[in-house]
Order: C-alpha cells, then structure tokens, then sequence
C-alpha cells in the first residue's frame, strides 16, 4: 500500500470533512432552535455561491468583497425562508415542513437555472495558488485554504454561541422553547436568527466547495452529503456534527479514490444505514423518551 | 379471585423511582379504584399492565399467568383493554372506525382479502359492525354521532367513543385512566353508570384510575392508594378514607378535617 | 339538494357507493375512460397512459405516507426495481405481461419490507432519511450491476404481450394501463374498509396508542411498506412497457419527489386526492410546454425558461398547498361537491 498516496487523499478528505462540519453546524443550529430538518440546506449553498459568481464575475469585485457580500446575501435567503415559508407551519407535521424544504430546494434551483442556466460555472480564482505541504504530504491549495477559512469561522461560531446573548438565547430556546419563552426570550426571533446564521454557514461553504469543485445547478447533491453527517453525528448534537463531518469527508474522498467516484455516495449511505440500525439517534445525539 | 395480581413492581426512569415494589390485587368482577396525588405512578402502574413501560423488577400476573415477555398487542389479546389519560383516539377515522378498531385483534383477514373485500374478509366485517351496533353503540348511546370524525366531538363524548373502543377489545379487565376527568356533573352520572352496568351486565373487571373522590368512594369495591410510587394501602371504600395515612397523603399535616371532608364528601354534592 | 338516504342493514351502510346517484356518476365516469381513446388523438393518449401511471404510484405512496404516516423519499427506487425485473423477464423469458407485473410488484413488495425493516427503531424522519439511503443503493445496483442491469446504457425490451397479442402502441397500452388504475384504486379503497386500513391509520395518527391496543406495529408498518411498494412495482413495470427502456436515470430521485408531491398536492391520506394529485402534477408539465409554445413566436427565447420554470412552479406548488390548503385538491373538490348537493340553499 501507498501510504504517501493513502495520507495525502485522507488529508484532502478531512479538509473537506470540515466544511463538511461547518456546513453541518448550520444545520445543527437550525435543527436545535427550530426542530426543522432543512433539506434546502443544499440549494441555499448553491445560491450563495451563485451570488458570489454574480458579484465576483459579473460585476468584477474583488473576491474579498464578493465572499462577504455573498454570505449575507445567502443569510438573509434564510430569514426569508424562515419568515415566509417555515413560519406559518408551525406545529404542522414534521413531515410536512420537510416537505416545505423541499419545495423551497426545488424554487432555488428553478431560479438558479433561470438566471445563469443550467449549464456548469467557474468561480473566479481568488485562493492563493502555491503549492501547501505538510511534512511530506501535498495538499491542493484551494481545499487548504478554504478548509482554513472554514475552520476559522466554524471556531467564531462556536464562541459566539458559547458567549454570546443570542447564543445563550439560542441555547435556551433549544433546551426548552416554553421556559426560554417564559423568561422573555423572543422565540420568535430566535428562530429567526438560527436560520440566519445557519444559511450563513452553508452559504460560506458553499462558496469555498464551489471554488475547489465548481458549480452547477446540481450543486445541490451535496446537501445529502450533510444529511449524512448530522444523522450520524446526531441531528442535534454539535460535537456529532464536527467529528461526523471530518469522518464523512473522509471517507467519502478515500472511497472515491480506491473504488471510484460512483462509489463516493454508496459508502457513506453504508455508514449512514448502519447508524440508523444500531444507533438511530446517531453518536451524539439525545435519545428522546416517549410518552402515551 | 384476582384476576390481576401485581407484585413487587418496580420502575425507574433513569434516577426517578415512578413505583417502588408496589404490590396489589384486583379482584374478579370488581371496580377497583388507584387513587394518589398527581405524579404518584398511577399512569406508569397501568403503562407497565400495558406492557408499554418494562418494569425492572416484580411480576404481573393475569389469570395467574406471568405477563413478562408478552407485547402489547399480545395482551391486549388477552383481554386487557384500557382508555387513556389524555385522550387517545385515532383523529383521522370516523367515531365508527375508532371503535371497529378496538376489535382489530379478534379479527383475522389478511391483507389480500382486505384489497378485495370479499368472501371471508367481507362477512367478518359485516359481523363486527352489527356487533359493534348492537352491544356498544347503542348501549353508550352514541348513535347520533356514528359517522362523525372524532375530532369534532366534544370532551364528554370523545371519552365515551374511547370507552366504546375499550369495549370493543371485548375486554376481561378494562382499565379506565381518570374517565371522568374534566366532564360536567350529567356527564360523569353517565359514565358512572356505564361503569356499574358494564361490571354488571358484561361481567367486566374495571380497573380506574381517578381523581374525583365523590365517584370513586361511589363505585368502587375496592382502592388502592399510591403514593410517590408505594402502596401506602389498599381495602374497600369505607376503610380506605379513615386510613390516617391516606389523608396525610392527600393533604400534608395540616387541617385533617377539611381533608376529611374532601375524602368523604357530601352524597348531595357527588 | 339532496335528501334522504335511509338505509335498512349495516351491509348496505357500508358500501362503497351507498346512493344512486353516485353509482350514476361513478357509471359516467367508466364510460368517459372507456370512450377516451377513440375520440383522443396522440398526444392525450400518451397523458392519459401517463396519469394512469402516475395514480397508481401516487395510490401506492398515499398508503404509506398518507395513511400510514410513514414518509418515503424511495418511491422512485421501488418503481425503479419494477421496471427493471419487467424488462429482465421480457428479455430473458418472454413471460405474458400480467405474469411479468405481478412478479414486478411483488419484487418490489419485497425490498420494500426490506427497506421498512427500520421502520420500528426510527421514526418520521429518520426514516425518511432511510427510504433516501435505499434510493441511493437502488440507484446504484441499476448503474452497477451490469449483467443483469444493462450498466447505465440500461435495458431495452419487447412490447407487452398476452396470448400472442402485443401491446405495441400508446392505443393499446392505454387499456392495460387505464383498467389497472381502475381495479388498484379500488383495491385500495377496500383496504381501508377493514382492520388492515384501519390499524394503518391508527399507527399514522397515535402508534403507541395502537399498538396498546392490539395492532403489532412491526407488522403492520412492513405490510404498508409491502403493498406501497406493490404499487409502485407495478407502476414501475407499466412505466417500463410504456417507454420500452429503462435506464438508472430513469428513476432519478426527483421522482421520489415528483410522487410526494402529487400526494401533498392531492391531499394526504385521501384517495381521491391521490389521483387527483397524480393527474394534476403530470399535466403542470404539459401545460407549460403548451404555453411555452404559444409564447415563442412572440419571445424566442421562452423555450429556455421552460425547465428552469417547471422546478419553480413545482416548488411553488408543493409549498404553496402546504401552507394554505394542506389538505389538498380533495378538500378544494369537497367544498365544491359540498356547494352543489346543499345547493339551492346556503352552506
């Protein structure tokens, strides 16, 4: 066996695994405050990334400018979903806001292809482009430097919802949205502002995936990667989120590189159906007790 | 007899003991009342008769038969039928299918008769709705409302429709939680009396949970009363509210007389 | 208005059509399905095969999620497996078509129950997500497994055939496919005149509930995945003899979709809705493409917009039904009927 090959494609697989976890986080966060799996989790990546194609592109800013500016763009995709869309289905089914998602999945790609067709884009080159090795192993730059930003947001992330008041609202509202209410939390807000920030992280992964895969109207495949990730890791679990991601990005690279593409996908649903058997509330996540 | 004799039962829910080696009988062809404050385990004590909750320790015998290892649906088969606390009806179906579904487990056909609704399949639905007409429907009095969706009926007579679905279990012990909770005075007369006729005519072990004390002295043959998850005492009516125990129980240390009133109400106020 | 329809046994209440003039309605309508062919030209021959189809998956999947509460994202999987054992047999065994689509539901009854064996550990939306592992897999054995799959260039088979006589043209197929939609419709209605429908409905709306009553959960919730996925087997098997190839993209997972949709739209745990759905979400397409057409001698470039359009409104729909009329066209038809009979006076 290669161990120099083995080492470099597991490198390129756990940079991936976190954006992976930083995509998953978002998801995560949604899922605490609100109980909503987002399916659309996907396709507001893929909007994100757009945005950027547009800015970055089109209008010709510089990267550095467009990155932000597609972000909040993709954030504030989000608080509309939420207010629009996710709101009124409140105490609905679970199935159906599931279903909601979907539908929300299927308008973003229609207006995706509508606006930039259905054909696959470029992002602009915007990461530094020299070589990265670690010891001996090389690393593609564009999945270095983006595994750098992602990680450097996903530590922000984590502090703020460690520290700061919106975090501790957030938290509260996820542990028990009757006492959060009752002590003057604004529930509604909170809701509001998980989505917000969860489509802020898809939509920065979004554009780093981009910028080292490219980009096209199935972008949005790649959520059921992240649907992956949090059942493994536990839909509600934080820590399952960041060592699911690593591991699912992983896994999914090596399997790609030793048995073909076609069987990135398969190995991973494997991981995901074994889960689901034996441990169906994922490593991490909270066991829910039932009542009559 | 007893038809039901628990013994030494006990469940927890990771540090919280819900019962604590309770012990009683229920005797044939009688209604027996559990009664204790709220969070005493009554509701846990009829999920482990259920078969829903796996108590840690003690045994449940039925007809003098260990229940240990038979699943819910295996003993409901047997003939253990109960209501819900909080209204557990099927909001999707007619109050007609609610209560042919209490039946589901005295029924055979299989899904290939089902799809043609034919021959076997086809007689013993028919069977079952003349059986449902004639001995539930008509005897809970709930004629009128046969083909209405449950959700559009009023507390009082979900309850009774729940009833009528614990009957169509064709139950040897029929376990009531609180049947009487939050109805109007008419309504819990009505339920009282279904109680009685149904011991009566049907033969009927009841088993019941509930609050209201005027009911439960009324018709009871025989209480138990728990407490944080014990026995504290068991016996017929009259025993049971002169037992200084049970007072205490109901009302901490203090005015024993007003308590005593409470537990021995006025028959004009009942 | 209508009055009056006293009955005198329980047998006659539980009917399916229990007045005359709903039998007279009923009656008109077999007639219009039968007449349809001769009278339709090509182009509503092909719709009509193509809602026959979809009403039977769409039946098959409002058993499951409508009535059973258990949601798939496999149902395109299920119907996947259908097409591909119809095109194996047709192509190594020659077998009669009937013979061919029954084997077709029951193989696909049968990864069904596979697929639902988790279905007692994990719930709602875990399960959701299982039904879309399964999808993976399916879509994976029909790209991969080339001997018996084709590999993705897929299979291509023979014409259905019965006694010699084969089913070559839209015409024909039209009167395997139609009849079929008929008789599973019915099949399902009866299933929710007896126990096996009602312990369904009872595990979607409460399943501890149920099972304290008497209804063993695994069983039943396998026996609603089995039949399901018996139709989206047969559907499959139909969608096979109708294009007369399959490939793995034949059954992407938008159909899994496209099938929920049509349930949501049609209204959930309600046959007529089912159809009603399933006829509605196959001509959304067609309508556009109609007016596509109309607007490109006056916008060239309308025909580009087409596809992209189609996912947005199909969004569009799937939410818009979900939050204003979540009990779909069968509610908008009831309200409609409910006005008619009440009719001269106010409802």
């Amino acid at each position: 066996m290669d161990w120099l090959f083995f080492g470099e494609i597991s490198l390129a697989g756990l940079a991936m695994g976190g954006l992976y976890a930083l995509i998953a986080l978002g998801f995560v966060m949604i899922y605490k405050a609100t109980r909503v799996i987002n399916f659309a989790i996907g396709e507001i990546m893929m909007f994100a990334a757009y945005l950027f194609l547009a800015f970055a592109g089109g209008m010709e800013l510089s990267p550095w400018i467009a990155m932000p500016l597609a972000v909040l763009g993709g954030s504030i995709l989000g608080g509309v979903i939420e207010k629009t869309m996710i709101r009124p289905m409140l105490g609905e089914s679970p199935i159906s806001v599931v279903m909601v998602t979907i539908g929300i999945a299927s308008i973003l790609v229609g207006v995706v292809e509508f606006f930039w067709t259905a054909d696959p884009q470029l992002l602009p080159q915007f990461l530094p482009r020299e070589p990265v090795f670690i010891g001996p192993l090389y690393l593609a730059p564009k999945i270095a430097y983006g595994f750098l930003i992602g990680a450097a947001v996903l530590v922000l992330y984590l502090l703020y919802f460690r520290f700061s008041r919106g975090g501790v609202a957030l938290r509260a509202t996820a542990s028990d949205q009757a006492a959060a209410y009752s002590m003057g939390i604004n529930v509604r807000r909170v809701f509001n502002l998980a989505w917000v920030f969860g489509s802020l992280a898809a939509s920065l992964a979004g554009i780093l995936v981009a910028a080292t895969g490219g980009l096209s109207p199935q972008f949005g495949i790649i959520g059921l990667s992240v649907l992956v990730v949090v059942i493994v890791g536990g839909l509600d679990s934080i820590l399952g989120a960041l060592i699911a991601g690593l591991f699912i990005g992983w896994l999914e690279t090596v399997a790609g590189a030793y048995l073909g593409g076609e069987y990135r996908m398969p190995a991973t649903f494997v991981v995901l159906a074994v889960i689901l058997v034996i441990r169906p509330y994922g490593l991490f996540g909270t066991h829910e007790i039932e009542r009559v | 007899m007893s038809i039901l004799e628990i013994s030494d039962l006990s469940l927890s829910f990771g540090g919280v003991k819900a019962l604590q080696e309770v012990s009683f009988r229920v005797p044939e062809n009688t209604v027996t009342t559990i009664i204790g404050p709220n969070g005493a385990g009554k509701t846990s004590l009829f999920n482990c008769i259920s078969g829903f909750y796996k108590p840690q320790q003690g045994t449940i015998r039925y007809q003098g038969k260990d229940l240990a290892g038979t699943r819910p649906p295996a003993r409901a088969a047997l003939g253990l039928a109960r209501t819900f606390q909080n209204i557990a009806l099927f909001r999707g179906m007619t109050v007609l299918d609610n209560i042919k579904l209490g039946a589901h487990v005295h029924m055979k056909s299989g899904l290939l008769g089902s799809l043609m609704y034919f021959g076997a399949a086809r007689r013993e639905e028919l069977a079952i709705r003349e059986e449902v007409e004639r001995r539930i429907i008509d005897f809970l009095e709930i004629d009128h409302i046969r083909r209405q969706p449950v959700a559009s009926l009023s507390y009082g007579l979900q309850k009774r429709v729940e009833l009528a679905r614990a009957l169509a279990m064709r139950p040897k012990v029929l376990m009531l939680d609180e049947p009487v909770a939050g109805m109007n005075r008419e309504e819990k007369e009505d339920m009282a009396r279904f109680i009685l006729d149904i011991r009566e005519e049907w033969g009927v072990t009841v088993l019941m949970v509930e609050h209201d004390m005027g009911m439960v002295m009324d018709i009871s043959d025989h209480i138990a009363v728990l407490n944080f998850g014990q026995v504290i005492t068991e016996g017929l009516p009259a025993e049971v509210q002169k037992n200084p125990e049970v007072i205490r129980a109901y009302l901490g240390n203090s005015d024993i007389d007003s308590l005593r009133k409470k537990l021995n109400p006025d028959r004009e106020a009942a | 208005m209508r009055i009056g329809d006293a009955k005198q046994t329980y047998q006659a209440d539980e009917a399916i059509w229990t007045s005359s003039t709903q039998k007279f309605w009923f009656s008109l309508l077999l007639l219009i399905l039968l007449v349809f062919p001769f009278l339709a030209n090509a182009y509503l021959l092909y719709l009509g095969c193509l809602v026959g189809i979809a009403v039977i998956s769409t039946t098959g999947l409002n058993i499951l999620t409508g009535f059973t509460g258990l949601i798939s994202l496999g149902q395109a999987g299920f119907m996947g497996v259908g097409g591909y054992t119809v095109a194996w047999l047709s192509l190594n065994t020659g077998l009669p078509f009937p013979v061919a689509l029954l084997l077709a539901g029951l193989m696909a009854a049968a990864v069904g129950i596979l697929v639902g064996l988790p279905s007692l550990r994990v719930k709602g939306l875990y399960l959701a997500i299982a039904t879309l592992a399964a999808s993976v897999f399916l879509h994976f054995i029909f790209a991969e497994w080339e001997p018996v799959t084709g590999g993705m260039a897929g299979l291509s088979l023979e014409p259905a055939h019965l006694f010699g006589f084969t089913f070559q043209s839209d015409f024909r197929m039209y009167f395997i496919i139609v009849p079929l939609a008929v008789l599973m419709v019915f099949a399902a209605r009866n299933v929710f005149r007896t126990r096996v429908g009602r312990a369904f409905i009872a595990i979607r709306d409460r399943d501890i509930s149920a099972e304290i009553l008497g209804i063993n959960l695994l069983r039943y919730k396998l026996m609603s995945f089995a039949l399901s996925s018996f139709y989206a087997g047969v559907a499959g098997g139909l969608f096979a003899y109708f294009y007369r190839v399959v490939t793995p993209e034949s059954f992407p997972l938008a159909m899994s979709i496209f099938y929920l949709a049509a349930v949501i739209v049609g209204g959930m745990g309600n046959l007529l809705g089912g159809i009603l759905g399933a006829a509605f979400m196959t001509l959304v397409p067609e309508i556009l493409k109609l007016l596509t057409a109309a607007l490109t001698p006056f916008y060239p470039n309308a025909p580009v917009f087409m596809s992209p359009m189609l996912e947005i409104i199909f969004g569009a729909l799937i939410v818009g039904f979900l939050i204003f009329e979540p009990h779909g066209l069968a509610e908008i038809w009831h309200r409609i009927r409910r006005f008619f009979s009440l009719w001269p006076f106010r409802n």
